[in-house]
């Protein structure tokens, strides 16, 4: 086991050891505070770019298994951890964490003072961040190579994530409607929520064209998550906005959520640090209620939270707010089907406090059936 | 929606004595009630007969009732009273019972009180396990396949389906009390039989077993908005057969998915909502099958318990405070978090650090009883510690239990002792995750261990690393500083880094610091960083980042007193907590150190800064330099928390730490039995006859000097431990050879015993100059009893004027002669009208509380001001100690024990002898206060047994030393109508003082040749109302034992001295004549 070092953007650099794979990666810093879910979130395609810091100290007990992924690879650009795991213990593990990282070329970093990274990250926002294990470089060389790094604001990363064809998810049970997702890093437990409630899902690219999409003869329209920053997403807004005229039912989650807060005129910005984690209270406006919900995002939306909004579509409403911060969690337009959160209600990992928003655009595309 | 503003006052139901199964947990989670709602501007009114806690000092409430716990008593403070509602889920399974019986006596509905926090409906849904079952299958849960029996023979024929081992759970009692695993007919006979009778409603559950399974239980809380959140789970390291309360427990969990552990959460937030408890917490309990994730439903407790005391401190999130908020209409979102300010309770708290708790045992005071770890919560305590790692966070929790066995060690082990090993560890005991270390550093593999005791692998492999450190420390070489860091970050303590290296801890410490490695403190602050956190909660991790805050105040540390344990309980913490109150008053910074999860003390509201720490020397000296370099520290309190902190108050005082009060080296005068002879002997006092013995045959010698009876028993040891009183030659031989490893390092007290003396207590304080006498307490037991186990009486009732002015001149001349500064406590004996000093403690005594609730004077408060430089004189000034004299107890106040016998079995399943003795074995105490002694004593039997039968029959045994101060108390009972049974010679002797009474066989003579049954099977057909039973000598002699285990295990009241059975005619001729008073301490101390 050889030194390894986390090295911030600010020059701040704390010495771990190696573990996963060796080398150097970079990315965006971010912390998440699940205790659960490691895996899910290794594999979530909004990750895409960022090195990730657990702030659970112990990680990679229960190994991985193939059922819980949330996509075909892990997209972390790097892990850092503060005890990994010298043994897998559960009855569904099929491989060791670390073997996993080791074999997709994941680089990462153990035995650093996770909470002091995140108190820093906390107190100075989301920087830039590079790991180097096994290499023979200065604390100054690192720095400067962290700081050639790409940023994440202004990042377009889409494309990298993005399925190149169209996959059909077929529903389970009989099929009442087609909905048409356009993935923009779409997690597997999302189509996996529609397809339970009777919804044939046909994951898209995310650049289809409304053509395309109408040529699925969707019932619903879903927007995904996924990595980037929203103001780069210029051409999928306008098939946003186009879509938004046809009264089809539209969804967005997290990222998607965001792009549709853009398409209604509203603009994004990036919070100091993110939400990240799966302990995060927010509210129904409408019904006072409060969710316990699965967060990831470093982007949000700005929109009036004390008043209805017009938007060309006509009249809106900020239907979600997250409690901690009182950042704007949810959007829907009055006049038309169209409704998003920041949010994930497809869990994986979290609570599953937010899966009646699923029924809620089963039951958006059901009216727009019946009338 | 806000505070139901309908809701003007409030009467919470406090949880009783410290009993296994539910200790001073509820007076944490009961004192933060009283907090919330007197904030509100709640009228409080609060009902517990437990006078050593927080909650039932008078600032708590408005009206604060130390009286029993019963429907009758609280009937009639609802009537006095008229509160409008009752608060009853933060007083464990005491209040919750008690407020079921007021529903069921139609108290509520006749007074128009409104049961707040959860309704009877909830209750009753989440306790009965039939409507529990229901529930769990409603929501899609399993449950473990089970039948509920209300007698032996739908018991036998329930087993029939189920197949051995089968568990037996008795439905409505507390801490799993009569629960057990039967693996044979017999077993299950004797088990269930028990639980029929322990079980309120005489039900009991039978069950699959599914030991061995992991186990889990989550604390939920639920708002009238139906807002739900998990505030932690819980894992057991412990799999299933072993009580939660005595397991290991881990949070967060470790060896879940997220997928296993929302089912977990799914589970309970419907189970919560079903069951309908909606304003307020509950604890979930599951069973997961190891090889494939079956789960199953266990039970839920639907109110504030032990483990949400845990939780809380484990979280940083105060469940009983929410609980508290929840019960008077607000709701989650509209509750702030403490510890980040901005953000709402309406969240689940993250943790990013490992919580271990270790459960602390007593066995060693109940010889016969059997060790096995059941479904019968048995430990009498428990640590916590927290890391970041588990293994950092178990180390320090292993310490902080104060046992070196419970310590990792790394000695040679042999094939054999190996085999040994691996065969005891099938059997949990208190301490199997040892023999489980112990096995793996001598080889085992962790598949092998696995196999044996169905410790998740997860755990055995965090184990297997502890002992590659150990390896990688005895390492001949250099310790260098990679090796020390990595040694220290698993927890290791330099005590055991000494040991492995063949040095001294002072010289590894040395080492160490020269290295500069030093813990640093992080802070529990219920969202791993993500926010600012505003309340300084600290615990110790090697790491790079600090997070002490530099303070300008002067700062007083007070160590607590560790686990609970036998000797050393609540009362210790509650003078704790009164000296960070007190001194936060004055203008001082406090800063606590703790173990305890279940304390007032380990609440971060207590104190300016809290450290969550093992009281270690190393830990207290780490926590002691990190605030001298955030700011002054003016020193260290040691006298409040008992032999804990006053065993590390000289190693301290060695390292350049200044003890605030009493000086370590007065408090070793006093404890050296020599030196303070000395100052008797200088000041003209007397003490019993005694010696110190260094080996058997000088133990003989002074024995015989002395005279027999002579009581004996180790140096330095709290609560009696290991006492007995011995009667001659054979009897002292086989103590010593029993109970002690003598040693002139260790050598053992021989002391004069006192037949039929008075015993009395006496609690002061000494400012170098004025001494303040607190109380002169009477035992009501006589001497030879444990002063802890023993009932007294404040005031005296048999001390004439002349002894208490003996007895005051006395308790100043050792004071000044010791050299206290602070709190004394004094035992003294009057034999013969002589005034003998049996010992003299300079710290506080467990009968501080008890005292200051009597008097009305705050002991500890004020012993905390003298220890920082004030005069009694300016304390009297000030308002903290009267004006004038001594303290001056309002009203009778009686004291009495409560015993855990009922927790205990031998290994023949029969139960343990219930006899009192030299060796304190009780595990609380309650109060009764009135204005005479015998409703006082009444009041206290109730509080702690029960009711005191008013009419009946009684049966009498007396041993030949006892019969003659038997007569009048015997005679008192047959003139209060009694029928009177007796033994042969009992009886005979009674009847010659022309005392009617009825003949009956002892157990040994066995039914008659007529069928008359004997004395026990009349008891076991619940045909005596009350037992006196005296014992002979010591040892469980065959007919006595038989008497007194029946009576404990049908629950009858079972007297064992002749002090308590004349106190007992006293009791009941009151409770024949009159209604038991009611009346506030407030109106008391008026």
């Amino acid at each position: 086991m050889s030194s390894a070092y986390l090295v911030l953007d600010d020059g701040r650099i704390f010495e771990g050891s190696s573990w996963a794979a060796t080398g150097k990666t970079f990315g965006e810093a971010v912390f998440q505070t699940g205790m659960t879910g490691y895996q899910e979130t290794l594999t979530d395609p909004s990750y895409h770019k960022q090195v990730v810091i657990m702030t659970a100290p112990h990680i990679g007990n229960t190994g991985v298994n193939d059922a819980d992924n949330e996509s075909a690879k892990i997209w972390v650009a790097g892990f850092v951890v503060r005890n990994p795991s010298s043994i897998t213990s559960n009855w569904r593990a099929q491989n060791d964490l670390e073997t996993e990282l080791i074999s997709q070329g994941i680089v990462g970093i153990q035995g650093v003072d996770t909470r002091a990274i995140t108190r820093h990250l906390r107190d100075r926002g989301a920087m830039r961040v590079g790991i180097f294990s096994g290499l023979e470089l200065s604390r100054e060389e690192m720095v400067v190579e962290v700081r050639k790094a790409e940023a994440m604001s202004g990042a377009f990363l889409v494309r990298d994530v993005s399925t190149p064809e169209t996959i059909v998810i077929p529903a389970i049970g009989e099929k009442k409607f087609t909905v048409a997702a356009l993935d923009l890093g779409i997690k597997g437990a999302t189509p996996r929520a529609l397809a339970e409630r009777g919804v044939e899902v046909h994951v898209m690219p995310f650049d289809s064209s409304v053509a395309d999409i109408m040529a699925t003869h969707p019932d619903g329209v879903f927007l995904s998550n996924g990595p980037g920053d929203p103001s780069t997403m210029t051409d999928v807004i306008d098939v946003v906005r186009q879509l938004l005229l046809t009264e089809i039912p539209l969804f967005g989650i997290c990222f998607g959520h965001q792009i549709l807060g853009r398409a209604l005129g509203f603009e994004t910005y990036k919070l100091q640090f993110g939400h990240r984690g799966i302990n995060q209270p927010v509210m129904d406006k409408n019904t006072g209620k409060v969710e316990i919900t699965a967060h990831n995002h470093g982007f949000a939306v700005k929109a009036p939270t004390d008043s209805e909004f017009s938007t060309v579509y006509g009249r809106g409403e900020v239907t979600h707010v997250c409690l901690n911060d009182g950042v704007v969690e949810g959007l829907q337009l009055i006049e038309r089907p169209a409704f998003s959160v920041q949010y994930h209600p497809e869990a994986a990992a979290g609570p599953h406090d937010a899966s009646y928003l699923f029924d809620r655009f089963v039951e958006l595309m059901s009216k727009k059936v019946n009338a | 929606m806000g505070l139901d503003t309908t809701i003007k006052s409030v009467l919470v139901i406090g949880s009783g004595p410290i009993v296994i199964g539910q200790a001073c947990e509820f007076d944490y989670s009961g004192t933060q009630a009283c907090r919330v709602l007197r904030a509100e501007g709640i009228r409080v009114i609060l009902v517990n007969s437990n006078p050593a806690t927080i909650m039932t000092d008078p600032e708590f409430a408005d009206a604060t009732y130390i009286e029993p716990i019963t429907p009758e008593i609280i009937e009639r403070i609802i009537a006095h009273e008229k509160p409008d509602a009752v608060l009853a889920t933060l007083g464990g399974q005491t209040a919750l019972n008690a407020a079921i019986g007021l529903y069921e006596r139609g108290t509520l509905k006749k007074y128009g009180v409104r049961l707040i926090g959860a309704d009877v409906d909830a209750i009753n849904r989440g306790e009965n396990r039939e409507l529990f079952r229901g529930i769990v299958e409603k929501v899609g849960g399993e449950s473990a396949r089970s039948k509920i029996c209300h007698t032996m023979e739908e018991i036998m024929e329930a087993v029939v389906v189920l197949k051995y081992p089968v568990v037996v759970r008795p439905s409505f009692t507390m801490g799993g009390l009569g629960s057990g695993i039967a693996f044979d007919e017999a077993e299950l006979r004797q088990i269930a039989g028990a639980g029929l009778r322990h079980s309120p409603t005489s039900e009991v559950l039978l069950e699959e077993s599914i030991i061995g399974w992991k186990e889990y239980e989550l604390e939920v809380m639920r708002d009238r908005k139906d807002n739900v959140v998990i505030v932690c789970s819980i894992e057991n390291l412990d799999p299933m057969g072993v009580h939660t309360g005595d397991s290991i427990t881990v949070a967060p969990a470790m060896t879940l998915t997220d997928v296993e552990y929302q089912k977990l959460r799914d589970l309970s937030m419907d189970i919560i909502r079903e069951v309908g408890v909606d304003t307020g917490g509950c604890n979930i309990q599951f069973a997961v099958n190891p090889d494939n994730g079956r789960i199953i439903v266990i039970e839920m407790n639907p109110r504030v318990s032990r483990s949400s005391a845990l939780a809380s401190k484990a979280t940083g999130f105060p469940i009983a405070k929410i609980a508290t908020k929840l019960a008077i209409g607000y709701t989650l979102d509209e509750i702030q978090n403490d510890i980040t300010q901005v953000t709402p309770a309406s969240f689940e708290p993250t943790l990013d650090y490992v919580v271990v708790k270790v459960p602390r045992f007593a066995f060693e005071k109940f010889a016969d009883a059997d060790p096995r770890l059941t479904t019968t919560m048995k430990s009498v305590g428990e640590a916590m510690a927290i890391g970041r790692s588990f293994s950092e966070a178990l180390m320090k929790a292993l310490r902080s239990l104060e046992r070196k066995e419970a310590i990792f060690s790394w000695p040679v082990i042999t094939e054999s002792e190996l085999s040994s090993l691996v065969q005891s560890m099938k059997i949990p005991t208190e301490y199997r995750l040892q023999q489980v270390q112990k096995a793996m550093w001598a080889g085992a593999s962790i598949d092998q261990v696995y196999e044996t005791t169905k410790i998740d692998r997860w755990y055995l492999r965090q184990i297997e690393v502890i002992n590659e450190q150990a390896t990688v420390i005895a390492q001949p070489g250099e310790l260098s500083r990679e090796i020390l860091r990595a040694a220290k970050s698993q927890g290791f303590s330099d005590s055991q880094i000494a040991q492995l290296r063949g040095v001294t801890e002072e010289e590894v410490r040395k080492a160490r610091h020269h290295l500069g490695i030093r813990p640093v403190y992080k802070t529990v602050d219920t969202c791993a960083a993500e926010f600012e956190a505003f309340t300084p909660y600290h615990y110790s991790s090697y790491e790079e980042e600090t997070e002490v805050r530099p303070r300008t105040t002067p700062a007083i540390i007070i160590l607590g007193s560790g686990p609970n344990r036998i000797g050393q309980g609540i009362e210790f913490d509650y003078s704790c907590v009164h000296a960070s109150f007190a001194l936060r008053e004055a203008g001082f910074e406090t800063i606590m150190i703790n173990c305890n999860p279940e304390t007032v003390s380990t609440d971060y509201d207590t104190s300016n800064r809290l450290y969550f720490e093992p009281l270690t020397l190393e830990d207290v000296l780490e926590v002691v330099h990190a605030e001298t370099l955030a700011g002054p520290v003016l020193g260290v309190i040691t006298q409040l928390g008992g032999q804990t902190p006053l065993g590390l108050a000289s190693g301290l005082h060695e390292n350049g730490v200044t003890i605030l009060g009493t000086s370590p080296d007065a408090i070793n005068l006093a404890e050296e039995r020599g030196a303070f002879g000395n100052i008797l002997a200088e000041q003209g006092l007397t003490a019993p006859k005694f010696g110190m013995a260094s080996s058997q045959l000088e133990a003989t010698t002074i024995a015989h000097d002395i005279g027999y009876p002579v009581l004996v028993r180790p140096s330095f040891v709290l609560g009696g431990r290991g006492m007995e009183i011995v009667y001659d030659d054979g009897a002292l031989g086989g103590f010593i050879a029993r109970a002690t490893d003598i040693t002139p390092d260790r050598p053992v007290l021989v002391d004069r015993f006192l037949d039929n003396a008075i015993e009395i207590d006496v609690d002061a304080l000494f400012d170098g100059q004025e001494l303040f006498l607190g109380g002169v307490m009477e035992h009501i037991e006589e001497a030879g009893i444990h002063s802890g186990d023993s009932a007294c009486v404040l005031p005296s009732m048999t001390v004439t004027p002349e002894q208490w002015d003996e007895i005051r001149v006395a308790t100043e001349k050792i004071a000044r002669g010791v050299d206290v500064l602070g709190l004394i406590n004094i035992q003294f004996a009057i034999a013969d009208n002589t005034l003998y000093v049996l010992e003299a403690n300079p710290r506080a005594s467990r009968t501080v509380p008890f005292v200051s609730k009597a008097t009305g004077v705050p002991l500890a408060k004020a012993a905390a001001r003298i220890s920082v430089g004030s005069t009694i004189a300016e304390l009297r000034t000030e308002g903290l100690l009267p004006a004038s004299r001594d303290g001056i107890a309002r009203g009778v106040s009686v004291k009495e024990a409560v015993l855990p016998w009922n927790r205990f079995r031998r290994t023949d399943g029969r139960g343990v002898d219930a006899v009192l003795g030299p060796e304190m074995r009780s595990t609380g105490e309650v109060m009764g206060i009135s204005p005479t002694f015998g409703e006082s004593y009444a009041k206290s039997q109730i509080a702690a047994f029960g009711p005191l039968p008013k009419s009946g029959t009684v049966f009498i045994s007396l041993a030949d030393k006892d019969k003659a101060t038997g007569i009048e108390p015997a005679k008192g009972f047959s003139d209060l109508g009694f029928h009177i049974l007796a033994t042969e010679g009992t009886a005979l002797f009674l009847q010659k003082y022309g005392i009617e009474c009825t003949t009956v066989r002892k157990n040994s003579e066995g039914t008659g040749s007529m069928g008359e049954k004997t004395i026990v099977d009349i008891i076991n057909a619940g045909e005596i109302d009350l037992v006196i039973n005296t014992p002979v000598g010591r040892g469980t002699r065959a007919d006595g034992w038989a008497i007194r285990t029946a009576a404990v295990q049908r629950s009858i009241p079972c007297i064992t001295t002749t002090a308590g059975f004349s106190a007992a005619v006293d009791a009941i001729s009151f409770l024949q004549n009159n209604p038991l008073s009611i009346k506030s301490l407030q109106e008391w101390l008026a």
